[in-house]
């Protein structure tokens, strides 16, 4: 098997996740679809890794490229696991796939120490835009199905996900928004600029 | 059990069966493979042991220098050892030829691959056609009643005797997954990898009921003469055919029954309004069992079929089946078909969910197929990437290196 980096790899928010996990830790990632954040994780981090995925044919070449993976569903599947039986428990662009994304949380905090979360953030200044404008629900290069053929059913803004967050007890112990070329919004900008100019977000939630 | 879709090309003449007849009976106690012989008793389930006794097998590929690339392959109720070479018997190619190779998923350019007729076997094994010791007749009903985890620690001792402390993979499909689990919870430390396919941890009720039947068939049969048919010189073949049809029916799918034959006639215009294989469904499974019966010996079928029946994985672990799994150091890739009723993919599920629930590294795919459960036999790229793909990802985890092509 080739070791060469898909294009897929480039995705920036898979590079602010290898920033944020531990070297030799032990990661489940909830909706890895092929697999390549696993890939990309386990070749740079050496992290013993297992993946969930919905689709089987995610499922399927995930396997095939040596992963460990299991087809399961997110919202139900989560529940068997033991606690406390992962080091990271990664949902890199899933949670607003997800029926019920409050208890995908829960979970993800009592089967990991930590938690990664990756969302596009529906506040972002585009969205705002084609909504206002257009009156249509917005599509952007994250986001281009259209509104009936997206997984995603509940999204959310970066200013709503923290607050769930408190909500939840959960402590954020880092957060990076980025902007649509995928850099950093700059640590010291205030929320309400993130929220406007961040177009998706990752965060680095514990119990 | 080549493919079941694939027609057996045997001899109809009479002679061609006698001559067959006489290899089959000549592989029981004297295989053409390799066979390893036992004195020291082999402690069974019931409460007995064999002794002595005897286990046959094939290897293909090598054993590397550091003894890590050894795959044992388990096979399917009316398997045998021959998984990639010739069969001595009917000279059909190995039962699993699609899978074993140089260059298949399971490949003898880098693995050492092992392949055993399974206790109470016909093929060379000890098994209720062998000799019984200190007699001139059979074991036929005087051998204890067996079950998988007797098969999996007639294997582990045949491995042993090999020289392998540890075995890089255990790979089977159907009777063969059971045993593949069986090796994960009894010899966790002794596996690396395990592959289950088409398989459960127990069988359904539906699946004890299809093998009553077919053991019915075999003791209705009045040849069988209460299991003791060699010293009489005959053998329950029409008891053991329509035991083979039955069963037959269950590797299938409906769908791939009606894309082969659908209602379609055999040799003829009009219905015969008698009861002729009128339909092609019929002379196909008749056909079926009637090849069966050259290859296979009727007590076998009862025996196996009751060690199918009898498997329980959670039964030793109070019911509780992740306790079976509890921190399994293997890495696991359990595989289902969507077509096959025998073991669907809910089966595969409760495997699934037991090991997450215990902690280990498990990978499940599902593979989209419309033929059935015998889909492990066939030709299914989806299924041979995926398996292909996963040994590949743990030979590298175990360090075993592709040997250099050589010039």
């Amino acid at each position: 098997m080739s070791d060469v980096i898909p294009a897929a790899e480039q995705r920036v928010d898979f590079r602010i996740i290898r920033d944020l996990v531990e070297p030799g830790t032990r990661i489940l990632d909830v909706g890895c679809g092929d697999g390549t954040l696993m890939a990309l994780l386990r070749r740079s981090l050496e992290v013993r890794a297992s993946g969930i995925e919905l689709s089987q044919k995610g499922v399927n070449d995930a396997v095939a490229k040596g992963l460990s993976v299991i087809q399961g569903n997110a919202d139900v599947d989560l529940d068997g696991y033991p606690d406390k039986s992962f080091d990271y428990v990664i949902l890199s662009q899933t949670l607003q796939a997800t029926r019920n994304p409050r208890h995908v949380l829960e979970n993800m905090l009592r089967i990991g120490e930590r938690g990664i979360v990756s969302f596009p953030n529906f506040a972002y200044w585009k969205m705002r835009l084609q909504l206002l404008t257009l009156g249509r629900m917005p599509r952007t290069e994250l986001l281009p199905e259209p509104w009936w053929r997206t997984n995603n059913i509940h999204f959310c803004t970066i200013r709503d996900f923290v607050e769930l967050c408190d909500d939840m007890g959960v402590t954020v112990e880092h957060s990076i928004a980025l902007n649509a070329w995928g850099r950093r919004i700059p640590f010291n900008a205030p929320w309400w600029f993130w929220n406007m100019f961040g177009e998706q977000a990752v965060f680095l939630l514990r119990r | 059990m080549p493919s079941d879709f694939v027609a057996d090309d045997g001899a109809d003449a009479g002679d061609a069966i006698d001559i067959r007849e006489q290899r089959r009976r000549a592989e029981v106690d004297e295989p053409s493979s390799p066979v390893a012989r036992f004195d020291e008793p082999l402690p069974l389930d019931a409460g007995v042991s064999l002794s002595p006794w005897q286990i046959a097998y094939q290897t293909y590929g090598e054993l590397n220098a550091d003894r890590t690339n050894a795959v044992l392959i388990c096979h399917a109720l009316t398997g045998d050892q021959h998984a990639a070479n010739r069969h001595p018997v009917t000279g059909r190619p190995g039962w699993w030829d699609a899978m074993v190779g140089p260059g298949r998923p399971v490949d003898t350019d880098r693995f050492f691959v092992i392949c055993a007729n399974v206790i109470g076997g016909c093929s060379g094994s000890t098994g209720p056609a062998s000799v019984m010791p200190g007699a001139t007749r059979p074991y036929a009903l005087d051998m204890p009643v067996l079950t998988i985890s007797d098969m999996v620690r007639a294997q582990a001792r045949l491995v042993e005797e090999l020289g392998i402390e540890t075995l890089f993979a255990v790979v089977g499909g159907s009777m063969g997954g059971m045993q593949v689990l069986e090796w994960g919870v009894s010899y966790p430390e002794r596996v690396f990898a395990a592959v289950p396919i088409a398989t459960g941890v127990r069988h359904s009720p539906q699946n004890i009921a299809f093998n009553e039947v077919g053991r019915q068939a075999i003791m209705a049969d009045p040849d069988w003469y209460g299991g003791n048919y060699i010293q009489n010189g005959v053998k329950p073949s029409k008891g053991l055919s329509v035991a083979r049809m039955a069963a037959h029916i269950t590797y299938v799918s409906e769908a791939a029954l009606h894309r082969k034959f659908g209602r379609e006639l055999q040799d003829r215009e009009f219905l015969s309004y008698g009861f002729d294989a009128d339909f092609q469904i019929e002379s196909y499974l008749r056909h079926q069992g009637s090849t069966f019966v050259d290859r296979f010996d009727a007590n076998s079928y009862l025996y196996l079929t009751r060690a199918m029946d009898y498997f329980d994985l959670a039964a030793d672990h109070d019911g509780v089946l992740p306790n079976a799994f509890r921190s399994s150091p293997c890495r696991w890739c359990v595989v289902s078909f969507t077509s096959d009723w025998l073991f669907p993919t809910s089966e595969s599920h409760r495997i699934v969910h037991a090991l997450n629930a215990a902690g280990a590294e498990v990978s499940f795919v599902e593979i989209e197929t419309d033929r059935g459960h015998d889909a492990f036999l066939l030709m299914e790229p989806e299924f041979h990437r995926v398996v292909r793909g996963f040994l590949t990802g743990a030979a590298r985890a175990r360090g075993i290196a592709v040997p250099a092509p050589s010039a």
